[in-house]
């Protein structure tokens, strides 16, 4: 964004000012951007450094120079930013705002401060978004964004609805706003009789374009029903690239003097071409980066780059081709986004999904900041006329197009929608940055071009401010369906995938299709060919599989914050959240200002992932486990490795069976260990400082009381080595094998230990037990301790597991 | 659509179809929009019998989606008045289903038939495989609450039946291992052992949730009914299990 201050400024002082209060520098600061503040090319510069110089010829070499305009642009920008940043920080800072008022009125709030005091110190406004910069620089991130970090799923099986809205929609909108503001300019007493027809489908055109931001943070908070919330998410999205191309369909048009028919039918075709053409590119696009991530394993630092580099060239070739710039950046970042995912190591994943938030919401951020700013220093060609009906139009024919268009939808749709939901999808029609940006960098040449944008001022604040401030309220009240996504349990993942099965299978069976059949095709052809094409290590792996890999992983961290507790003793990992209960009650009776202080600092060191997942991404905001994850993942394969190793190695089978079934566990902690055991027998761990799992080698059963010592040690150090973690994990692969021996024979001993008690009460109930046992697949019992490749476990073997596959959303 | 008596057409390209079975597989790609000319040519017929009236009734169906089955079902059937479970397995499409036998083995058990019977059955007629697929249907549009979930109910108690392939009542570990295993099968390098994983693991939270914390000598047996229902409380199925059956014959389009 170029902020082109071409007048050294009070304004540019006093947001140096703002900056460095903020960042609680020194005076000093304040003493160097002096002079700043002044004009540099017409006063001597006044810092005091220089003043002490003598002789200010240009000639001799001055000890202290400033040379402004030189950095000028990339400071006043940065400036700008750091600013936005600073308001963006300040909301969250407390919560509730952001809750009740979206953050995009806040944004253009603080943008309207800044602009009155720009205003009041007749400033200029910050010239210009030009048509350029907003294109090439800022409406990339923009739709990057949105494009991957859409939930693929649910997108493709709501596609054609969401194309309807999106395509015709806008159509739909832009021809009726634009006609009916037509008609209004006939009227005399408005004085807008100058305005053609081509010139309000323009703006109509730019008018129709939803902003998806704050409505969809309402609908997330609100955990309103997946099909309602992909169907915005999606219209959006393509919305946005429907409305650029009209946008420039109707500039061309705009532009010529008479306007023909076979130029028109010429305009709907190339409308076609646009689009298409942008979904080819990006599919093509989305292609080839997944095909070079593959090759990227050795240089893991600059796999980021690929991603970023091969969205921006899709969007830029499609400009120089002059199709849908952003279809073709939308469909190569949802193209890409699964098997890049898969490819490229999980930290670069992460700095993959930071870094398209950050430019995205930034980019966002700046524009809503400068609608504020614009709207004060601007000047405004005001028609009450053509203002509230453009307004009026607006709501009226989005509220129409809703109704029609969802009539013609609903009878193809499994689930249609009801009055609720489309009331939803017509209400949660804001306008936004995309709108403002577009009337902004509309050519001169357009005569009311004041008046356009002063009309999408107007309808940008009303929509944002009003619409979105009572969205959530109105939400409420109606009472619209909603889903519970926080039901991420592996029985209901696994009854999905289940009904889905069934579903396909019945339709083949009565022969008929739908998107489930070609949902099949599809998942065939992708993993026989595609998958093995672009994806480097491919295992083509289930969503249950996954799932269960993420709860597994849930439950290993909760067991790891619950360090005091008796996790070594667990007959398995994924019996253990069974055990937590018993855990926090044994730990009671652990309690010491010791213990507690340990717990304190292990849960500080120690990542908290108790929240569930959130399946959707808020626009502003990452999926917040994704730290936990990382971390997560690092340990997964030797965590789990070791609790397995020492608590499966060693038992007989019917004990092992019947502790999983009957978790006697925490009974026999409890009641098999008095207190005067638990006493740290002193032996010094002499293992390798890489090998933090080991606090998890059942020796330490019988030390419990020690726990929290061990552990913390090994964390402290899990922390720093953090980084070197993966590549630890192959060395640590053959380590553990060499040493698994030995776990086993310590666990043995352990195991038989501790189920000393319960094995006791339980020879009465033996013969029931065996009959139990019978019928649950004994074979399987006996296997499952036997299964010293345990450590080759699918599950255990990959060093890096993806926190959400497309079949995860 | 419009249905004008064209019996004799439709019948001819049935014994067509059934004859040329091995040249259409050959040729499906080809032959494919010729007939889908075929079919929009020739109009359905309103059944003039009582019988589709009262299917109509029992089922919920609307008389052109039951004269579609019917003839999807005279066709799987090779026109034969019972369907056999020979006859589903040669469907092509089923065959990369991984529950492929749960979902045949659902059309020929007598508790999905909505009479009270029990076990399986060795052929079913059109009736059965009506009732069976009117477990997909989607509810109409206003129902009350108390309609939704008894709606609900009867769906899930398909599901629960495909489970529960003994019969009594639950669901026990190693019948849930297996359906975790058939979903599993497909997906190759996991073996076995994963698909026990997640059941073992699956099993427990079931434990879990529907008796809560147990004492230690208990023994979780297996998932009830209630339990079922307990534990998919939160799924969507009004989504998950429906089928949008067409009003048009489009069973040439994809055999």
């Amino acid at each position: 964004m170029v902020l082109n201050f071409n007048q050294r400024s009070p304004f540019t002082f006093l947001m140096c000012l703002i900056c460095t209060v903020s960042l609680g520098y020194g005076a000093n600061v304040n003493v160097i951007l002096e002079p700043t503040a002044t004009s540099p090319s017409k006063l001597p510069p006044l810092s005091p450094m220089e003043e002490t110089d003598p002789d200010p010829v240009e000639t001799t070499q001055a000890v202290f120079t400033l040379d402004y305009p030189r950095i000028q642009i990339p400071f006043e920008i940065t400036l700008w930013v750091l600013l936005a940043s600073f308001a963006k920080i300040g909301f969250h800072v407390y919560h509730k705002i952001t809750v009740w008022v979206p953050e995009s009125c806040l944004l253009i709030s603080i943008g309207l401060i800044v602009g009155g005091i720009m205003h009041s110190l007749h400033e200029k406004p910050p010239a210009v978004l030009t048509s350029n910069v907003f294109f090439l620089y800022m409406l990339p991130p923009i739709v990057l964004d949105s494009g991957y970090f859409m939930p693929t799923r649910p997108l493709f099986e709501n596609f054609g609805t969401v194309l309807w809205f999106a395509v015709v929609g806008t159509l739909w909108n832009s021809i009726g706003i634009g006609i009916s503001l037509f008609a209004i300019c006939q009227i005399e007493a408005f004085g807008v009789q100058d305005i053609t027809l081509q010139e309000n489908l323009l703006f109509a055109s730019i008018i129709s374009a939803v902003e998806p931001v704050a409505v969809l943070t309402v609908f997330e908070d609100i955990s309103i029903h997946e099909q309602l919330y992909i169907v915005v998410f999606g219209e959006c999205l393509f919305n946005d690239a429907v409305t650029v191309v009209l946008y420039n369909l109707f500039n061309h048009v705009a532009a010529l003097e008479v306007v023909e028919a076979g130029e028109v039918f010429l305009d709907i075709g190339r409308f076609f071409v646009v689009g298409l053409g942008g979904m080819i590119f990006g599919v093509l696009f989305g292609f080839v980066a997944a095909f070079t991530t593959r090759f990227t394993g050795k240089v893991r630092e600059i796999e980021p780059l690929i991603i970023f580099l091969y969205s921006y060239l899709a969007y830029l070739i499609a400009e120089l081709l002059a199709i849908s710039s952003i279809m073709a950046i939308v469909i190569c970042a949802l193209t890409m986004k699964y098997y890049v995912e898969e490819n490229v190591s999980q930290r670069s994943c992460t700095t993959i999904r930071h870094v398209i938030k950050m430019f995205g919401s930034v980019s966002e951020t700046l524009i809503f900041f400068f609608l504020g700013v614009v709207t004060i220093t601007t000047e405004h060609q005001w028609n009450w006329g053509y203002i509230l009906f453009t307004l009026l139009f607006a709501l009226l024919w989005r509220g129409l197009g809703i109704l029609v268009l969802t009539q013609i939808i609903n009878p193809f749709r499994t689930i249609p929608f009801n009055f609720k939901d489309q009331f939803c999808l017509a209400y949660g029609g804001l306008r936004g940055a995309v709108s403002f940006a577009l009337a902004f960098t509309l050519p001169d040449s357009i005569g009311c071009k004041k008046l356009f944008i002063t009309g999408t001022i107007v309808i940008i604040i009303f929509t944002v401010f009003i619409q979105g401030i009572t969205l959530r309220p109105l939400l409420k009240l109606i009472n619209v369906r909603k889903t519970n996504r926080n039901q991420e349990t592996i029985n209901s993942e696994i009854h999905k995938r289940l009904m889905e099965h069934t579903v396909a299978g019945i339709e083949d069976l009565c022969g008929q299709w739908s998107h489930y059949y070609w949902k099949d095709k599809f998942m065939k052809f992708n993993n026989r060919i595609i998958r093995k094409i672009l994806i480097r290590d491919n295992r083509p792996e289930s969503s249950i599989v996954a799932l269960y890999k993420k709860l597994e992983l849930q439950n290993a961290m909760e067991i790891l914050d619950q360090m005091p507790g008796d996790i070594s003793a667990a007959p398995s990992l994924i019996s253990l959240h069974k055990e937590r209960k018993n855990a926090s009650k044994s730990r009671k009776k652990l309690l010491s200002s010791d213990v507690t202080n340990m717990h304190e600092l292990l849960s500080k060191n120690m990542y908290k992932i108790r929240q569930r997942t959130v399946s959707y991404t808020n626009k502003h905001s990452l999926p917040n486990d994704i730290t936990a994850r990382e971390i997560l993942m690092r340990r997964h394969t030797s965590l789990r490795r070791s609790l397995r190793a020492g608590s499966f190695h060693g038992t007989n089978a019917s004990k092992m069976s019947h502790n999983y079934f009957s978790l006697p566990m925490g009974r026999s902690l409890n009641t098999g260990f008095p207190p005067g055991r638990l006493v740290h027998t002193g032996d010094g761990d002499t293992e390798s400082e890489i090998d933090y799992p080991s606090i998890r080698r059942p020796r330490r059963v019988s030390s419990k009381a020690a726990m929290p010592l061990r552990p913390l040690n090994t964390l402290k150090e899990v922390a720093s080595s953090v980084d070197t973690v993966d590549e630890q994990n192959e060395e640590q692969r053959g380590y553990r094998r060499s040493h698994l021996g030995s776990n086993v024979s310590r666990s043995g001993h352990l195991t038989s230990h501790l189920h000393h008690g319960s094995s006791r009460n339980y020879s009465e109930g033996d013969h029931d037990f065996e009959e139990q046992q019978s019928r649950l697949s004994p074979h399987a019992w006996v296997q499952e301790p036997q299964d010293n490749s345990d450590v080759q476990h699918p599950l255990m073997r990959r060093p890096h597991w993806l926190p959400q596959t497309p079949h995860d959303k | 659509m419009q249905f004008a008596c064209a019996c004799s057409a439709r019948q001819m390209l049935y014994e067509c179809n059934r004859n040329h079975r091995k040249i259409e597989q050959q040729t499906r790609r080809l032959g494919y929009w010729w007939r889908i000319t075929v079919v929009m040519g020739s109009f359905q017929s309103l059944p003039d019998d009582h019988q589709y009236q009262t299917l109509s009734k029992n089922t919920g169906f609307s008389l052109e989606q039951i004269a579609i089955l019917h003839n999807r079902f005279k066709q799987l059937s090779q026109n034969e008045e019972t369907l056999r479970r020979d006859d589903l397995k040669t469907i092509q499409d089923l065959e990369s289903n991984p529950i492929r036998s749960q979902i045949i083995e659902a059309f020929f058990d007598s508790r999905n038939f909505q009479n009270d019977g029990v076990g399986s059955v060795e052929e079913i007629g059109f009736e059965e495989f009506l009732t069976v697929m009117s477990y997909f249907r989607a509810p109409p549009q206003h129902i009350t609450e108390e309609q939704r979930e008894k709606i609900r109910r009867s769906k899930l108690r398909f599901l629960f039946n495909m489970h529960d392939t003994d019969n009594d009542g639950t669901i026990t570990l190693e019948e849930y291992r297996h359906v975790v295993e058939e979903l599993l099968s497909r997906s190759g390098a996991l073996g076995r052992e994963t698909a026990k994983g997640i059941a073992d693991a699956a099993m427990l939270e079931v434990a879990s949730i529907s008796v809560g914390p147990m004492a230690p000598d208990d023994f979780y047996e297996g998932i009830t009914f209630e339990h079922f229902l307990k534990i998919l409380n939160g799924v969507e199925i009004e989504t998950n299990m429906h089928i949008r059956f067409l009003n048009m014959d489009a069973t040439v389009l994809c055999k």
